[in-house]
């Protein structure tokens, strides 16, 4: 399965839902958000969003800035 | 106490500070606490991926237990880009709902697209967003951000980044005129008397960020900026006197003199 992530392209052996991309991207304890495909994804529904083919995502942090 | 009032909350500091271009965040977190600033802005941007795990988060060094966190809009264009940013941001700080919106309009200048910044503004009211707005200096702008229902209207001193200083101070002083919500200067100082005019002009507060981050030392900056700001809002509190030019007036008494004045020395 091909997903777009920030950008890149990434291949996956799906189904995969959020929480399980949160996890393989080392992401489980960062304070995140997530957009798909222009929606965000609240974070207490990662688990229940199965990802589909060609999504792009946003997955976005703070940083420094004024 | 002299504390001012942004969406509900009060704030003994009025210096608001950015967070940008430290040289990493252990100088940020000192430059923070030099400056007393309560309230503190942050960028939006994508996360690494697949590398960096273990890298540092902005957020666990300012965390929003102990600051009140302003995500920006720093670097969009579009009222629509800016829109989506603080809605991830307010994703992101669990549903808060404080936010600096900016939609700049040229990348030479980032001067504020002031009609793309008013749709964003209306949009985000709508949404419940508490919107602190970077603006132009113009007075009419300011009325209609004000209309729209934003939190703080935030007038540039000068060109974001220039340190420059305040070059329009009577524009300033009528958006102080006229508006009710805080007027923050936001965008342009340069050094710690910028600030200080600033608040002498009855500025609410003053948001900065280059020039505590490229002072040469930036938290010896930090605090000379906490200490001007307190200067100047104290200055406007004491009311000032008048200027007179030609009008000199001695401090001292003139009767007493050992000597007399070179007046009547003149005319004996």
């Amino acid at each position: 399965m091909q997903l777009i992530i920030n950008g890149q392209q990434q291949s996956y052996n799906g189904p995969i839902n959020v929480q399980q991309l949160v996890e393989h991207l080392s992401l489980q304890n960062k304070r995140i958000a997530i957009e798909r495909n222009g929606e965000i994804i609240p974070r207490s529904s990662f688990s229940e969003q199965l990802l589909n083919e060609g999504d792009q995502l946003e997955i976005i942090v703070a940083v420094g800035g004024g | 106490m002299d504390t001012f009032v942004i969406a509900g909350k009060s704030y003994s500091s009025r210096l608001l500070l950015g967070t940008g271009k430290y040289k990493d965040f252990a100088e940020t977190r000192m430059a923070v606490d030099a400056s007393g600033a309560q309230i503190i802005t942050v960028a939006i941007r994508r996360t690494n991926i697949g590398q960096n795990s273990g890298e540092p988060n902005l957020l666990d060094v300012l965390p929003p237990s102990q600051f009140t966190l302003l995500p920006n809009t720093a670097g969009c264009y579009t009222a629509a880009d800016a829109v989506r940013t603080l809605r991830l941001a307010r994703e992101l700080l669990d549903g808060h709902a404080l936010v600096k919106l900016e939609v700049l309009g040229d990348q030479k200048t980032l001067f504020p697209d002031v009609i793309a910044t008013i749709d964003a503004a209306k949009i985000l009211v709508k949404e419940g967003f508490q919107v602190m707005v970077y603006t132009s200096d113009d007075p009419i702008v300011a009325r209609q951000l004000e209309d729209i229902g934003c939190a703080a209207i935030m007038p540039l001193a000068s060109l974001i980044g220039s340190g420059m200083g305040i070059l329009n101070p009577w524009n300033l002083q009528i958006i102080l005129d006229k508006i009710k919500v805080p007027v923050i200067v936001d965008a342009g100082v340069g050094t710690a008397s910028d600030a200080a005019i600033a608040m002498e002009l009855g500025c609410d507060g003053v948001l900065m960020n280059t020039a505590v981050a490229n002072a040469r030392n930036p938290v010896l900056m930090a605090s000379a900026m906490r200490k001007a700001i307190e200067a100047g809002r104290e200055a406007w509190l004491a009311g000032r006197m008048p200027k007179k030019i030609y009008q000199a007036t001695p401090s001292s008494p003139s009767e007493g003199m050992i000597t007399q004045s070179p007046h009547s020395a003149a005319n004996n």
